[in-house]
């Protein structure tokens, strides 16, 4: 019972030093175990939202900008590609679902995607999951000017069943004006519900609208930006692989879509490195300060020390206490850590789902959330072991003979 | 209580010569009894109690507590001795300026038999200061200070309390009242008091006062 009286009341006499060494520890804490977080989420919800389809088929260019623009409404589209070729595929026996999809327009910032109703019966969004509507909606009419609403962009546009709106012109859209209204006016039938992937952003209208909307070319009313395609089977995706990207030069296949995901994260993977390796030399001079701050105390912490030992403490209890402190401050950073860890995630979480509409569970639960705790009450349990062998070494007589 | 024969200690000079401070033949207290011995400041008296209380090892010789000897013990078991059956009065009172009077009383049982703070209050009160339990010693006077530390002294309900200079830094009335209050508490306990001191207003209230020079051979040379 005597150590942690000790140790608290050491914390407790030491109290600002303690706060500063236990705050640059938590932001060390929270700042690895965001990265960490934020990376492995995205990882996973990046590969999960990709699970429904096996390859996407475009204009020729970059596989991962028609990816990003295809299936997780980012990027531009590198360009259309006919009617022809989408009927040319779909027709493909070893293609089991041909969606096409037609992007060009806007709603105050959210992406119009135009595609065919199959988009929400015959698609698995992920495993065992496919679109489903809230009550009171229904999908829209493929030759009528309706539309359907991803759940958070019709949360943030104010959209609910019987609006109506206009659309605008491009990707782009500008808060303070200038924006290019069509004049085709288009109501809402239904609100998707949530499925906290990109396609909760977008605003879902039919392909035909689309292509034939008031302002866009006449000559581009039968083209597509892409299409989604679902394969029979594995070896089908090489095959049309070698047939589209080796023997031709017109389309680009984008297969398998997950090792494309993978290629992106590994490609960006240097920034989590970088992050990551901040937060060990932050979370390695936090340790060094506990050390220093300790240690740098341990000439006026000597005389208590040694007024302890003649009150009949040991030597290892005096060892003991010391570096108990260290890691209690350790423990008090690595707590102050999670709120710091929360507060981080929930401002990135946000600021990636409004970009992205991948959402990251702040509450979500990961081996590091444990380990990396762990490990910094460990570090700096480490750190409190030099000055406790100074305090092991106390000479009792000696450190106190002067006064007394 | 106590019994201390053929006490020997010496040091290392800078110049590699070994120099004896305390070469003490022996003498015994019982318990509830008390001593006083006279001795200057560098007299070696400070050494004689550490050695005493098994802060120091001897070179030479036993100190049995209780009927246990210290000298035959490893430092640890020395320690554990000293937490249970001993108090000690320094000086500078010795006082941990991070921790309230009631914490400091505490401190005095916590490497013992354990904390009963019921106790560390009670003595508190026994003392003067009940109603400065939450006080840290700098919010204290010296004197409030010094009844602190006899409270933490007896807090492990010793058989022995030592007492180097506890008047050393109070003024006279204050000195006198404090070692009246030692000596009572003691009493109270039934702990053997064996107290060194150069002052001899503090030596004046006992009945009998021996030199520490008349025990300790070392002090003569």
């Amino acid at each position: 019972m005597a150590l942690p009286r000790i140790v608290y009341r050491s914390l407790r006499q030491h109290a600002l030093s303690t706060l500063i060494t236990a705050g640059s520890i938590a932001l060390a804490s929270g700042l690895l175990m965001s990265v960490w977080m934020v990376e492995a989420q995205s990882r996973q919800a990046f590969l999960a939202t990709s699970t429904g389809f096996d390859a996407v088929l475009g204009a020729r260019g970059s596989k991962l900008q028609l990816v990003l623009n295809a299936i997780f409404d980012l990027e531009a589209s590198p360009g259309n590609l006919s009617w022809a070729d989408y009927q040319y595929v779909k027709h493909i026996p070893v293609v089991r679902t041909a969606i096409p999809i037609a992007v060009g327009d806007n709603l105050r910032g959210y992406r119009i995607v135009g595609t065919l109703p199959e988009m929400f019966t015959g698609v698995q969004i992920a495993p065992g999951r496919k679109f489903a509507l809230e009550a009171g909606g229904r999908l829209f009419r493929p030759d009528e000017k309706e539309a359907v609403v991803g759940n958070f962009a019709a949360r943030k546009l104010g959209l609910k069943v019987g609006d109506t709106f206009h659309p605008f012109h491009g990707l782009a859209y500008s808060a303070s004006g200038g924006n290019d209204e069509h004049k085709d006016l288009f109501t809402v039938t239904g609100i998707l519900e949530p499925t906290n992937s990109p396609a909760d952003r977008v605003v879902w209208i039919p392909l035909h609208a689309l292509q034939t909307m008031s302002g866009h070319d006449p000559k581009y009313a039968t083209d597509v930006s892409a299409v989604l395609l679902q394969f029979s089977s594995p070896l089908a995706g090489f095959r049309l692989d070698s047939m589209y990207n080796k023997q031709g030069d017109r389309l680009t296949l984008a297969y398998p879509v997950q090792a494309i995901i993978a290629d992106l994260f590994s490609r960006i993977s240097w920034f989590d490195r970088v992050l990551a390796l901040i937060a060990y030399l932050v979370a390695l001079v936090a340790a060094g300060s506990v050390l220093a701050s300790i240690y740098n105390s341990m000439s006026a912490r000597q005389r208590d020390l040694a007024i302890l030992r003649a009150l009949g403490a040991r030597r290892r209890t005096v060892f003991g206490a010391v570096v108990a402190e260290a890691a209690a401050i350790g423990a008090l950073g690595a707590a102050a850590g999670f709120a710091f860890y929360f507060a981080l995630l929930a401002v990135v979480a946000g600021i990636v789902r409004e970009q992205t509409g991948v959402v990251i569970d702040v509450l979500a639960w990961q081996p590091i959330l444990w380990i990396w705790p762990l490990a910094m009450v460990a570090l700096c349990a480490l750190g409190g072991i030099v000055p406790a062998l100074k305090a092991y070494r106390t000479p009792v007589a000696e450190t106190l003979a002067p006064v007394s | 209580m106590l019994a201390v024969s053929g006490l020997r200690k010496s040091f290392a000079t800078p110049e590699g010569e070994r120099v004896a401070i305390v070469d003490v033949a022996g003498f015994s207290l019982a318990s509830g009894e008390e001593m006083a011995l006279r001795g200057e400041s560098g007299s070696g008296k400070t050494t004689f109690l550490n050695l005493v209380a098994g802060i120091l090892r001897a070179d030479e010789g036993t100190v049995e507590v209780g009927g246990t000897d210290l000298s035959g013990l490893p430092e640890a078991r020395r320690d554990r001795l000293r937490a249970e059956r001993m108090g000690y009065i320094f000086q500078t009172f010795n006082l941990l300026q991070g921790h309230t009077a009631l914490e400091n009383v505490e401190l005095g049982m916590a490497f013992g038999r354990g904390v009963d703070r019921a106790r560390a209050a009670q003595l508190l009160e026994r003392v003067g200061l009940g109603h400065r339990l939450g006080h840290f010693p700098r919010q204290l006077s010296t004197g409030q200070q010094q009844r602190v530390a006899v409270a933490r002294a007896l807090a492990n309900r010793p058989g022995l309390v030592l007492a180097d200079e506890p008047t050393g830094n109070l003024d006279r009335r204050n000195a006198r009242e404090s070692l009246q209050l030692i000596r009572e508490v003691c009493r109270e306990n039934g702990a053997a008091l064996l107290l060194v001191s150069h002052d001899e207003d503090t030596l004046a209230q006992f009945g009998s006062v021996r030199d520490f020079a008349s025990i300790n051979r070392a002090a003569r040379k």
